[in-house]
């Protein structure tokens, strides 16, 4: 049971590594990205590329990953994506939509739609048994890097003035602006490194998730989940809400697997209805 | 009747509600297509069954305003129940229909009080979650839906007691286009009556509509329930022509279709739904035959391109390097 | 229904109150934009609420309709607690409100959008198998043509509304509120903004309403006040500062200060003498 709570502490994280700059998008920009899975699709496959066929160790595919996704975004953003800021709601998604099937048909063309192998280096392999409880090295080693870029997240946005500018612009972009904040060069460099971090999610969740066409599909559900109950105002609620997804998740699919992923989806449907604006978040709505 | 002269508003609003030259039109190039293009009942058969379930969507989504990215739940729901109900019950098209429609309808009243509060991601997000909810359900329940190998042995009567499902499908085509038919007649009433104004006056300005006495409440769980049906027929449509249903009619590509259907014809004016499936279905067969792996991919580079040029621009070519009007 | 009074100026002294409130509060975490208001308009008021910007003016409006829930206080509509009722059943007791910025339907018509004001104030909105205003009932249509032709909007009646110049929709904006002939009518700043030609149409339809209805109007513009009110009331910071006939209100020393010498934050003209802020 202290495996699965483990377990599902290590899925929550990465989930939440995952969705974070989908939170921070939204709430910034009042943007819904669907097309947020396919960097961190874009991340998981650049390490495996790096580490399957240009040798790489897999400790340097996951800053490269990060690098790839980022550069992705900046590029995108800067071309597509500026232009629909002010659209409504729908088009965005309609857009996002695209951009994804663009993404998934163009990576299994190049690629193929077969699951991609992540070899794990030796060191990271295998568990520790502590008191009778496994703790798989690897779960345990994605808890650490994502509590680091938790922490270092939480730090510079409230420690540097980057972070308060970015606070600024996401509790009021147009009083922001009008304190002379350049909110779009403000909102340009969190989309890359939102991205970035997905696809460092990507990469570190390769051999956990499963790498294939379909991952941002499969998976925008859940950084959806993430961002909506735990609102977009702050990080400590997409963080707490992708840990209760996490070890939900987890825990229904080892207790009741007949119903799996479908107990996530009822329960997020609740919490959504109860409250339309997430367990910790302000009014999304604008 | 109010006589047109003496009133300007009747005489306003009757020329509003008057049937145009083109909706004739298109009814005589329906009713032509079924005599003059046998050859082709079976594609004709899947823009009709198309166009329902575009035409279901536009009453949620361009007539009150609610972004849905899971109408497939009640497309899919009609479907199971319209094949279940031929297998296990009576294998009589109409009664299965009406099931189906009955039973898609009480799931949209059932679930409607879900899409009521929240903004435009929240609904997003309820309205996918149901439909991934149900494709679960219908996942997980495989002794009654025949799970991922879709429901086998569903075999149809005739049509009215006379007319057999035949494999070139005219008698399906010829049914699916009075269903379409039943429903446009339905849902064009629809629009035009208060009921109908109120809608719109929802969708455009929900706080404005309470202040002049609307109910809100009421009318999305209304609307919702009622587009819930008609997707359920074009979900029965789908089951019986085919005499098979599958998860397919539930997963979420059938609700990006139907969305991009609408939006390609226009969303708002009831006859979007046709339009867009005509043209949708066109050209995914057309890029079928050139392509057949990557139409994902090519749909997707169309929606990035309608979206950043703007529907109403597409037809222009010369306008897409325009500054956009705000 | 009560006997109506005509040619009597009704005082928010005597009996025939059709709408009050009574420790109306509203708070926003640490704001109080609201406080502890008990406000009276009399039956066939003509009763004016002004005060310098920021006062709450806006946001006392939107508790008596509905938009805004109460932290505390009740609201009476002809005798009758309506503090917890939904806005749109308090349309239908008759009470009806303006919006400072224009609130419309963009894709419907003027016809339109009136016709479905009347519809829903004769109780066939929900009607779905006839037409709009069509049919052996007359009521909708000839109330629309009314309409139309009392706010001057019969030249743009079929043009959709997001295509009309800014006076037309305010006089649309009013038009609405009207076709629901409302008991008690909160009109809040319905001249703001609006092009010299189309204030005077509005301010004769203003002038034009019945007797009997009761007339709470916002207005920054004090000619209008003191032309169109009976009874003015003052609000400052959330609560009411002075309250009485028009004449007194505008004699009153203590109102000149608070308008004519006010700081953003309404403190009166000594401390801005003093300050000398910008």
């Amino acid at each position: 049971m202290l495996t699965l709570l483990f377990d599902g502490i290590s899925y929550g994280m990465l989930l939440f590594v995952l969705a974070v700059g989908l939170a921070v998008t939204l709430g910034l920009m009042n943007f819904i990205n669907l097309a947020h899975g396919a960097f961190a699709m874009a991340g998981g496959y650049a390490a495996v590329l790096l580490m399957n066929r240009a040798g790489w160790p897999f400790l340097a595919t996951l800053p490269a990953a990060f690098v790839i996704a980022a550069v992705a975004g900046v590029v995108l953003e800067r071309t597509l994506y500026r232009p629909m800021y002010a659209r409504s709601h729908l088009d965005q998604v309609l857009f996002s939509i695209g951009l994804t099937f663009m993404a998934i048909a163009a990576v299994d063309w190049f690629l193929g739609s077969q699951q991609q192998n992540l070899q794990l280096p030796p060191w990271l392999q295998g568990r520790f048994d502590v008191a009778g409880v496994g703790i798989g090295k690897y779960r345990l080693f994605i808890i650490a890097v994502c509590a680091a870029l938790t922490i270092l997240l939480q730090w510079v946005l409230s420690r540097t003035r980057f972070g308060s500018r970015l606070r600024a612009s996401v509790d009021d972009p147009r009083v922001a602006a009008g304190l002379g904040l350049d909110v779009n060069r403000i909102f340009a460099l969190t989309f890359a490194v939102g991205s970035g971090l997905a696809g460092l999610g990507g990469a570190l969740g390769a051999e956990i998730l499963g790498l294939d066409p379909t991952f941002p599909l499969k998976f925008m559900m859940y950084f959806l989940i993430v961002v909506a109950v735990g609102g977009t105002t702050t990080i400590t609620g997409p963080l707490l809400a992708a840990l209760l997804l996490g070890i939900a998740d987890v825990m229904g699919k080892y207790y009741v697997p007949k119903l799996g992923a479908f107990i996530v989806y009822v329960v997020m449907i609740v919490i959504l209805t109860l409250r339309p604006q997430g367990l910790f978040g302000r009014s999304i709505a604008r | 009747m109010t006589p047109a002269g003496s009133s300007p508003s009747a005489a306003a609003l009757s020329a509003s509600a008057r049937w145009r030259w083109w909706e004739f039109a298109l009814l005589a190039a329906g009713l032509l297509s079924w005599l003059l293009l046998p050859g082709h009942a079976l594609l004709l058969n899947e823009i009709a069954i198309l166009a329902l379930f575009a035409l279901s969507l536009d009453l949620i989504l361009g007539y009150a305003g609610i972004v849905s990215l899971g109408h497939s739940a009640y497309f899919g729901f009609g479907a199971y129940v319209a094949a279940l109900f031929a297998k296990h019950v009576l294998p009589d098209p109409l009664l299965g229909m009406a099931a189906a429609i009955l039973a898609a309808t009480g799931l949209g009243f059932a679930t409607s009080g879900l899409i009521l509060r929240g903004s435009d991601l929240t609904r997003l997000m309820v309205t996918l979650g149901i439909a991934l909810v149900l494709y679960e359900l219908a996942n997980r329940l495989d002794w009654l839906t025949g799970g991922a190998d879709g429901l086998q042995g569903v075999v149809m009567g005739p049509l009215l007691g006379r007319f057999e499902f035949d494999l070139y499908g005219r008698t399906a085509y010829a049914y699916s286009l009075l269903v379409l038919l039943a429903a446009l007649l339905f849902c064009r009433r629809l629009v035009h009556s208060p009921f109908g104004a109120s809608l719109q006056a929802l969708r455009d300005n929900p706080l404005r509509a309470a202040s002049i006495g609307l109910s809100v409440r009421r009318r999305l769980v209304a609307i919702y329930s009622i587009a819930g049906g008609i997707a359920g027929a074009a979900g029965a449509l789908v089951a019986q022509t085919a005499g098979f249903a599958s998860l397919d009619v539930l997963d979420f590509h059938r609700s990006a279709d139907v969305l991009l259907v609408l939006v390609i014809g226009g969303a708002g004016y009831l006859y979007g739904g046709i339009f867009g499936a005509i043209v949708f279905k066109l050209l995914h067969d057309a890029i079928s035959v050139l392509t057949p792996q990557y139409w994902t991919f090519w749909l997707g580079l169309f929606l990035v391109v309608l979206v950043l040029v703007g529907r109403d621009r597409l037809v222009r070519p010369w306008t897409w390097w325009e500054r956009r009007r705000t | 229904m009560s006997a109506r009074r005509e040619g009597v100026v009704p005082s928010t002294e005597a009996g025939d109150v059709v709408l009050e409130t009574r420790g109306l509060s509203r708070r926003f975490g640490g704001i109080t934009a609201t406080d502890r208001v008990s406000l009276r308009v009399a039956r066939g008021a003509r009763h004016a609420l002004i005060g310098p910007n920021g006062a709450g003016k806006t946001t006392l409006i939107n508790l008596l309709t509905g938009v805004l829930v109460p932290s505390a206080g009740t609201i009476l509509l002809e005798g009758e607690d309506i503090t917890a009722l939904a806005a749109h059943r308090r349309v239908a007791r008759g009470l009806v409100r303006t919006f400072q910025i224009n609130q419309l339907f963009a894709e419907l018509t003027p016809v339109q959008s009136l016709a479905l004001a009347v519809s829903a104030r004769l109780g066939q909105s929900a009607r779905w198998w006839r037409p709009l205003g069509l049919g052996t009932d007359r009521r909708v249509a000839e109330g629309c043509d009314r309409l139309l032709a009392d706010f001057h909007l019969e030249d743009v009646m079929n043009r959709k509304v997001a295509l009309l110049p800014y006076g037309k929709r305010r006089l649309l904006e009013i038009a609405l509120a009207i076709a629901c002939r409302p008991r008690v009518v909160l009109l809040d700043e319905p001249v703001a903004g609006v092009p010299e030609g189309e204030r005077q149409q509005i301010l004769e339809t203003i002038d034009a309403l019945p007797a009997e209805t009761s007339v709470l109007l916002i207005e920054h513009d004090m000619d209008l006040v003191f032309n169109f009110a009976r009874q003015v009331t003052v609000l400052v910071n959330g609560a009411i500062f002075a309250e009485g006939d028009a004449a007194s209100i505008a004699a009153d020393p203590r109102v000149r200060a608070v308008y004519l010498g006010e700081g953003h934050d309404g403190s009166p003209a000594q401390s801005r003498r003093d300050g000398a802020r910008g």
